[in-house]
């Protein structure tokens, strides 16, 4: 048995990024979408939550407009967090106790395949669920889909959104003994954002202190953005800022995203915490 | 029977100071790693050649499992100097983890992948992978490869994590305690896998807490305790087994009857002689590996 295997010259090219983030993009659709749970939890709870209020809180807003078509926003808001900053947190801390993260780290799986597959999974999740609310919502309560730039404004804030949440959530992760953890911090946490940012209510009758502390998250921001979309621009008057404030919208999202990244950076483990 | 080709190596273990052996697959010089105050491996070395199948054996706690992940490249060390098939782990690439296989102790969780879908997946992160169903085949699994893992028992989990770690052709296989909670026919049936795939040219690395297994499996076996090697040999001969001496025992006038002996074959010729035709409840025993193992570990903890 002398060194003659494996000589570097007839060493077989490793397999092409693209190739890898294939595999890697097709495991984590599928992990997904065949948990019964996740797709529940995080695809039909924002519709079951919308086909409630749509049927509970139809009052109008003035102008024309139905609380629903102001709640459409809310609820896309409230299931991009879910698709990207709780699917994250609570995979991958799972991920991380059931060893499969240092499984991978032991294999020649390039690192930045697994995020990929990640974000891959958060796109399909993201996209999965706008589609389903806006078809809910146009087939049942008659919503006014977004026209013209609206739409570009409804892709820019959704993706901004999603990238910050989804690197957040991979952040939080990491803070997490296991999923079952995970999920007891951050399902409460998305809840608590969701009622003080403006999704089951009007952002305008929270009080203000509510107001500050939910502008220092980004659901905030993504719900303001998407109300931008979905309403017509009279009930600017109802927003707190007296505009959409589309600008500092991108400001936030943006920052959340920076540093989000750089927890990511500074936090993220292949392993349990204690090996090293 | 399976320590054909080193038997007649009684222990060929590097002492502190000598070069890194550069055709070992794995070569470690004065190992060292702490956790806080604890030293868990303290002054380490050995080599492992290639094609052969090392058992490393020791207490829970003795340093076992830090040296294979130092090797593994999970974990640094503190000092000590380490080649893994000519690399440093602590800088190993995707090419030298291209080369490697880990079947750790606990591997994997729910996936809602199925058996064929996961060892795909593996096989697509490698050079040059085995053909999957080839790799099914070879661990029993070709009849479960369209079930999803989770609902799979946990000898056929164990089995799949070893066609995860064998998937993309490794020249060097870590085998982390592979067959705790095994039944006795299930044991079997992996250590037959195992030798095939050491036919197959693969260098195998196994820690195990069954002596029985390391018999039956291991060129040689190493005892870790303290974090230090207490002995390197090949299974038969570990801690001075092959000239210990043997226990004759047998029944005369109704009482039981021992005696240890250097010479057990002159023994027993004059028990034949002694009675007429069979000696009664004759047996000839050497110290197992076990014993020699309790005592090598007892020692240590003394």
């Amino acid at each position: 048995m002398s060194a003659v295997r494996q000589q570097p010259g007839d060493r077989t090219a490793l397999p092409s990024l693209a190739s890898v983030y294939r595999s890697r993009a097709s495991v984590e659709l599928k992990e997904f979408f065949r948990q019964r749970e996740s797709v529940v939890f995080t695809l039909m709870l924002p519709v079951l939550l919308l086909v409630v209020f749509g049927a509970v809180l139809n009052f109008d807003l003035g102008s024309g407009v139905s609380f629903t078509q102001y709640f459409m926003a809310g609820i896309i808001a409230a299931g991009i967090l879910g698709a990207s900053l709780q699917n994250m947190a609570i995979s991958i801390a799972t991920e991380r106790s059931d060893g499969t993260l240092k499984h991978l780290a032991g294999s020649p799986m390039p690192r930045s395949a697994f995020f990929v597959g990640k974000v891959v999974q958060v796109l399909a999740v993201t996209l999965a669920i706008i589609a389903v609310l806006l078809l809910i919502g146009v087939v049942f309560y008659g919503i006014d889909l977004p026209s013209g730039a609206d739409w570009l404004t409804f892709a820019w804030v959704t993706a901004l959104g999603a990238a910050a949440c989804t690197l957040l959530g991979i952040a939080i992760s990491s803070l997490a003994k296991n999923g079952r953890s995970a999920s007891a911090t951050v399902t409460p946490f998305a809840l608590l954002l969701q009622f003080i940012s403006g999704v089951f209510f009007q952002f305008s009758e929270i009080p203000t202190w509510m107001q500050t502390v939910a502008s220092f998250f980004p659901l905030k921001w993504m719900a303001q953005g998407l109300r931008s979309v979905f309403l017509p621009d009279a009930l600017t008057a109802a927003e707190p800022a007296g505009s959409w404030e589309l600008g500092r919208v991108a400001l936030v999202l943006g920052a959340w995203c920076i540093a989000g990244l750089v927890l990511c950076v500074l936090t993220f483990r292949w392993q349990d915490r204690g090996s090293d | 029977m399976t320590s054909s080709s080193a038997a007649t190596v009684v222990s060929d273990r590097p002492k502190p100071g000598d070069p890194l052996d550069p055709d070992a697959a794995i070569s470690i010089r004065g190992l060292v790693k702490r956790y806080g105050d604890f030293t868990a491996v303290d002054g380490l070395d050995l080599d492992i050649h290639r094609g052969e199948i090392f058992a490393l054996l020791g207490p829970n706690g003795a340093g076992k499992t830090t040296t294979v992940e130092i090797c593994e490249g999970y974990r640094g060390r503190d000092a000590g100097d380490v080649r893994v098939l000519g690399v440093d782990p602590a800088a190993g690439a995707r090419a030298w983890k291209a080369r490697l296989g880990i079947v750790l102790q606990s591997n994997g969780g729910d996936s809602q992948l199925t058996v064929r879908e996961l060892v795909r997946a593996q096989a697509s992160y490698y050079p040059d992978p085995r053909d999957v169903d080839e790799v099914l085949e070879l661990v029993g699994l070709t009849e479960k490869a369209r079930v999803r893992s989770r609902t799979l028992s946990g000898g056929q989990r164990r089995r799949l994590d070893v066609a995860l770690g064998i998937v993309g052709r490794p020249a060097l296989l870590f085998l982390d305690e592979p067959t705790t909670g095994f039944d006795p026919e299930a044991r079997r049936q992996f250590w037959s896998l195992i030798r095939s795939l050491r036919d197959l040219g693969t260098t195998m690395l196994l820690t195990t807490h069954y002596l029985d297994e390391a018999e039956a499996l291991a060129d040689r076996v190493g005892v870790i305790t303290s974090g230090r090697l207490a002995a390197v040999a090949v299974p038969s001969a570990l801690g001075g087994r092959e000239s210990a001496p043997a226990v004759v025992s047998w029944t005369e006038d109704g009482v039981r009857r021992t005696e240890a002996t250097a010479t057990p074959t002159a023994l027993v010729r004059d028990l034949a002689a002694r009675f007429d035709g069979e000696v009664p409840d004759l047996a000839v025993a050497r110290p197992t590996l076990e014993d020699v193992y309790l005592q090598m570990i007892g020692e240590a903890g003394r």
